[in-house]
């Protein structure tokens, strides 16, 4: 692994996100005198002589709580960051924080109330593809600007939004790659939840299955969300016996599905598992000891080696505690507020327009899952990495790809 | 099937055998603290998954208290019934506050209930976190038993399995075998001739909600053998919860255990030879289909009107 900052490590861990940003953009931080506020906002944004306000819109409460806590933890994390460097050209981010309930339609209108009620000048949010859909309208409506960080399933681009996490097809091909290789293996079973993201996330496995691996795909199978029971699916598994179980199931769910295929006894001494919607969020409800040697394709662990992560990781524990763990779309989250300080920077305007133009094309190094670049088409460049659980709840890096370029409308995979 | 040894075959006919029964005692389970109390009282308790999630919080809890102190391999058994007492005294709470005070508007009860269902959710993830957690299972619990090669039985199913069987036995005798008992068919029979005779239909009532909040306690504690934990976990067992009470006929005993038994047999096997969402579909149509035609459910009770 080769990270270009690596004489950062002799500076404190909690710091190196920080001053390495600080290198990376400017040589010392931006007075507000530089930037008079007449110049950097001529669209009626929320930013003052001293300050600018933002948004921060995920679910705080129902049933999506479970996974857009670590995101809301990650982007005040990063804003807080932002404004001990000095903030955004000279002025201290303030956040306006809006709960979506886990309800779709609270997320459009939280949306319009933020834009046209607070005029932030940008907003990190969202998680699930329900929920940006829901308020993608507004967004546009309205020219926001929207940090989204959830790995998801492509087929989208906005000039209003920036995807922080994985299109499909940067989380699903590479993995399979690596897994026909390592594993020799011919057979798949797909299994996942009912909605959307798995099944275009396995349209796009099978195809590469099918087409580029020689693989067979022996079943395929979707899960009513929110149902506990797999006796049956897992005894289907069992007579299929596939070389690889390739699963994307989500929520309460998930924990259900690994619990009971592990009392099946299709643990990873017998089984090769690929999932790509375990974090080590997911982690803690399924028990590490449930997924011990199972495989996670994501683009982050929290166990990554370099020095960003280490001191990602150290800033994150002193804030939340000791026993906070960052997941994959946590980390992406992260990169919300950093990713517009630099759009906002490089554009010397808050105005979205302008903003907008200035993001494609940079590269952010100092990012925990290491180097990432925005591409024109609102998507980051990223490598994909294997991680295998550990009993502890930790994943151990098994494999790592190259940068892989975001294509959010594969051609021969739809 | 013909690509399958007969080995092979016979071999998934017992584990999925297994895994019907193992359906069965989960609905079971889930199902019989609200049927005592829908059956009973007729009050709709909208908030059962969250008492279930009570008794899953409770295990949670005592599996820390038992890696704390060592004693994860025999902590189990105590936490099932701290979940029971638990849960048990949080009904009685709840029906002292709130329910009695709403017996002649059973409507009103199902939207009260539901509020406090919310209302519980939030406490959930205020004291605990909006995110799942996961108790410390004791070894024997985990893992699968294999009487010959190829084929493997849950232990946490067959644990599942005990488990429903004594509480059910244990519902069984407290409902027909005891004077308790004899004093809630009493007042679910006739309400004013029990009182007329000097049974304490309130007393009755207060422990009847409070007696089917403790199962579901029970419930919810051996579910994170099986299932998550979170503060929205409730919600995943309510609607199966009413779906096998209403199935089942909702003042009976018996009903409740021949809908379960037969919702999880109908579920098990068509989610077998179909895909799981269809299998699914399928079975909640055949419900539709047998409630249209008998509309109190496979055992009508004969409750005076």
């Amino acid at each position: 692994m080769n990270y270009s900052i690596r004489r950062q490590t002799l500076l404190k861990p909690t710091w190196v996100a920080a001053c390495g940003l600080a290198l990376a953009m400017l040589a010392g931080p931006a007075v507000a005198e530089d930037f008079p506020t007449a110049a950097v906002n001529t669209s009626g944004l929320a930013v003052t002589d001293k300050t600018v306000t933002v948004g921060i819109l995920h679910s705080a409460t129902g049933t999506m709580a479970i996974s857009e806590t670590g995101s809301i933890q990650a982007e005040k994390l990063a804003i807080a960051q932002i404004n001990e460097m000095g903030g955004v050209l000279g002025r201290k981010i303030e956040v306006i924080q809006e709960d979506g309930a886990s309800d779709w339609p609270t997320f459009a209108e939280k949306s319009k109330k933020l834009l046209e009620n607070d005029k932030v000048a940008a907003v990190f949010g969202c998680w699930t593809s329900a929920s940006r859909k829901a308020a993608l309208p507004v967004f546009e409506k309205d020219n926001g600007l929207l940090f989204y960080p959830t790995f998801y399933e492509g087929l989208e681009q906005s000039k209003n939004v920036f995807y922080t996490g994985q299109e499909a097809t940067q989380q699903i091909l590479a993995g399979l790659d690596w897994i026909a290789k390592e594993k020799k293996a011919k057979t798949y079973y797909l299994i996942g939840s009912d909605y959307i993201w798995p099944r275009t996330s396995m349209k796009i496995a099978r195809k590469h299955i099918e087409q580029h691996l020689g693989g067979k795909v022996v079943g395929e199978e979707y899960i009513a969300l929110g149902d506990t029971q797999f006796g049956s699916v897992i005894n289907k598994i069992k007579l299929k016996k596939p070389d690889v179980i390739y699963a994307a199931v989500v929520g309460g769910s998930n924990v259900a599905w690994f619990k009971q295929l592990n009392a099946a006894g299709l643990n990873a001494k017998k089984q090769s598992l690929l999932t790509i919607s375990v974090t080590e969020d997911e982690v803690l409800g399924i028990g590490g000891e449930n997924l011990e040697g199972f495989y996670s394709a994501m683009k982050y662990f929290q166990s990554l080696k370099n020095a960003n992560n280490e001191g990602f990781v150290a800033a994150f524990k002193k804030a939340y505690g000791d026993k906070a763990v960052i997941g994959d779309v946590t980390q992406a989250a992260y990169l919300g507020p950093w990713l517009w300080k630099a759009a906002v920077e490089r554009a010397k305007s808050f105005d979205v327009d302008k903003a907008v133009v200035a993001l494609p094309g940079y590269e952010l190094t100092t990012a925990p899952e290491g180097y990432v670049k925005v591409d024109p088409n609102h998507h980051l460049w990223s490598k994909l990495r294997i991680g295998q659980w550990r009993k502890d709840g930790q994943a151990d890096l098994v494999y790592e790809s190259d940068l892989i370029a975001p294509d959010p409308f594969p051609k021969g995979y739809q | 099937m013909f690509e399958y040894t007969m080995e092979e075959v016979g071999n998934i006919v017992v584990m999925q055998g297994f895994s019907g029964l193992s359906l069965f005692s989960v609905l079971l389970l889930m199902a019989l603290g609200l049927a005592i109390i829908f059956g009973q009282m007729g009050v709709i308790n909208m908030a059962h998954g969250e008492f279930m999630a009570v008794g899953a919080y409770t295990t949670v809890m005592m599996s820390k208290l038992a890696v704390a102190y060592d004693i994860v391999n025999s902590y189990f058994v105590f936490a099932i019934i701290a979940a029971f007492i638990l849960a048990f005294w949080i009904g009685y709470g709840v029906e002292f506050l709130l329910i009695r005070h709403l017996y002649k508007r059973p409507l009103d009860t199902l939207l009260a209930t539901w509020g406090l269902s919310l209302v519980m959710q939030q406490i959930f993830r205020s004291a605990f976190g909006a995110k799942e957690v996961s108790a410390e299972l004791p070894e024997w619990l985990l893992g699968s038993f294999q009487p010959t090669e190829g084929i493997d039985i849950p232990i946490n199913g067959v644990f599942v399995m005990a488990l429903a069987l004594v509480v059910t036995v244990g519902v069984y005798l407290y409902m027909f075998r005891s004077r308790a008992g004899l004093r809630v068919r009493a007042t679910v029979q006739n309400r004013v001739m029990a009182g007329a005779v000097g049974i304490n239909t309130k007393q009755v009532d207060r422990l009847t909600f409070a007696l089917g909040c403790g199962i579901a306690g029970v419930a919810g504690a051996a579910f994170t053998t099986i299932a998550s934990t979170g503060p929205t976990t409730g919600s995943l067992y309510i609607v199966d919860s009413f779906m096998v009470v209403v199935f089942g006929g909702a003042a009976s005993l018996m009903g409740t255990i021949a809908s379960a038994f037969g919702i999880a047999q109908a579920q098990s096997i068509l989610q077998f030879f179909m895909t799981s969402s269809m299998g699914k579909v399928a079975t909640l149509m055949t419900i539709v289909v047998i409630l249209m035609l008998k509309p109190e459910g496979l055992f009508a009770s004969k409750v005076r009107k």
